[in-house]
């Protein structure tokens, strides 16, 4: 007889779980943040050129149609935003093709939440105070760490001044394979999640800030203390794991709209798949979204590291595998 | 042979890279928040049994070897190759080096059956069983009675393998040895 077909968490820790989204959900009900369910299709895509959407084919009245599975909520709450709906979070699916691993999982659970008005100081005040209490044991302190200074401290590099063949060479031996003909983004991902990540979190919170312009996705840029173009934008690590991604948010439709077709661009390129934009969202945009902040957290991830398991899969019902 | 991306990487698959056939021992995948993933693959080389960690591209490809184990069993030695005959019923022969023999050469014994990895059909590697049962040739003498836990002593083994055991054990016996770690598990 089949033996997967038992949970890959534990019902002890499926309760644990429960209890921690009931937090969630107290933790933004105390603070007047509205709980909103959007659609996990839709027909526009993630353009994200290092996202895989997953795609299906729906039958809608009067035609067959392409589905995009959402990467994350991000779109639909936008344009919920735009609509006027003031603060809002989500705990909602979302889908990421080929994402398997220990932090990983095809499927997974993302909590996202969007605040008009914020700055990106109000917004990694908040996130740090909810994951702080969702954690048994939190880490007394929390600090901030420019990405520039990350590279310099544990690579004696500058990420922003080095030389593509400096980045080039360095990420090559952190590969142990040839990184020479890689872009630059590749070369500072590779040490970032090699080189830097591992040290993050480590007895404080992690909250990394100022990434390079070129990897600013749906943020703003502005420009830092030495006059380099940054993105305004924060992850946040514990226990070397990255949990949370948020931005101050662009509400530029024509910017939304060029960033969109260079990725595309991009796309055809590396030779993926191009992914139908979201027109929708663009023609939210020009209608007019409040300024504001939001943050999407990995909630698995967060659930592992408050219940100290080794894999994402152990506290999910059914991970991926055994689906 | 086929090609392989990242994605279908697990333990155990046999590919090619630089130019030696290796074996994944194991695979992470790694992405930063925004960013390019990867694969932090743990490989050990079949030619030469070091393991070593590279780094590849998500949706990298790398071209699988044509590696094969098979089970054989061992015959003789002229000194120069070790011989080894399948046990599929074909007696198909296969000469070994001794550097394909590696640890193995401590335990080896007439008509016990190996794992011979075979890559282009030449062997490269021989695996022993996990336990193996091999007579013991030289110790010092045993002390009746003494079957307490506590001490221990070196012994030869038939094979040439030298193995602690208990101080009650004498030349002649039998006994049973875990190969992945070397140690005496029991009499036979």
């Amino acid at each position: 007889m089949m033996s997967d077909w038992r949970p890959s968490a534990s019902l002890e820790t499926l309760r644990a779980r429960a209890r921690l989204l009931g937090e969630v959900r107290a933790f933004f009900a105390r603070r007047g943040v509205l709980e909103v369910e959007t659609p996990v299709l839709g027909h526009g895509g993630s353009t994200d050129v290092h996202l895989a959407s997953l795609q299906v084919a729906a039958n809608t009245p009067g035609s067959l149609e392409p589905l995009w599975l959402q990467t994350s909520p991000e779109f639909h709450m936008k344009r919920l935003l735009a609509a006027g709906s003031g603060p809002i979070f989500q705990l909602a699916r979302s889908f990421r093709d080929g994402e398997v691993g220990r932090r990983h999982n095809i499927e997974f659970t993302m909590l996202e939440w969007y605040r008009p008005g914020f700055n990106l100081d109000q917004l990694i005040e908040e996130t740090t105070t909810l994951v702080r209490q969702l954690l048994p044991a939190p880490p007394a302190r929390v600090l901030r760490h420019r990405y520039r200074d990350l590279f310099g401290e544990y690579l004696a590099i500058d990420p922003f001044l080095a030389t593509q063949e400096e980045l080039g060479q360095l990420a090559s031996r952190h590969a142990d394979a040839d990184m020479s003909v890689e872009s630059r983004d590749t070369c500072l991902d590779l040490l970032m999640s090699l080189a830097i990540e591992p040290h993050l979190g480590r007895e404080e919170l992690s909250v990394v800030v100022d990434y390079p312009a070129s990897q600013a996705a749906l943020a703003r840029r502005h420009r830092d203390a030495q006059g380099e173009w940054v993105a305004s934008r924060f992850e946040l690590y514990l226990d070397g794991v990255e949990l949370a991604n948020g931005y101050d948010e662009l509400t530029d439709a024509d910017e939304q709209r060029a960033r969109f077709a260079e990725d595309n661009r991009e796309r055809r390129a590396l030779g993926l798949p191009e992914v139908a934009v979201d027109n929708r969202l663009l023609a939210a945009l020009e209608h007019g979204m409040p300024e504001g902040a939001g943050v999407a957290l990995g909630m698995d991830r967060l659930v592992q590291l408050a219940l100290d398991k080794q894999s994402v899969g152990e506290v999910m019902a059914f991970a991926t595998p055994v689906a | 042979m086929a090609n392989y991306s990242t994605n279908e990487f697990k333990g155990g698959l046999k590919v090619m890279l630089d130019g030696d056939p290796c074996t994944i021992v194991d695979n992470e995948f790694v992405k930063p928040g925004k960013g390019q993933a990867f694969n932090r693959v743990k490989l050990r080389n079949l030619n030469t049994g070091r393991v070593w960690e590279r780094t590849f591209k998500s949706g990298e490809s790398l071209e699988g070897a044509d590696v094969m184990e098979l089970e054989m069993e061992y015959l003789y030695n002229d000194g120069e190759m070790w011989y080894f005959m399948k046990t599929d019923g074909s007696f198909e022969q296969y000469a070994v080096e001794k550097k394909a023999l590696g640890d193995t050469e401590k335990w080896l014994k007439e008509q016990v059956p190996y794992t011979v990895t075979l890559w282009n059909d030449n062997a490269i590697n021989v695996s022993p069983p996990n336990f193996i049962e091999l007579e013991v040739v030289e110790t010092d003498p045993g002390l009746k009675g003494d079957t307490a836990q506590g001490g221990s002593k070196p012994a030869t083994l038939s094979s040439g393998a030298v193995v602690r055991v208990p101080l009650f054990i004498n030349q002649g016996e039998v006994l049973k040895i875990d190969t992945r770690s070397g140690e005496y598990v029991s009499r036979a």
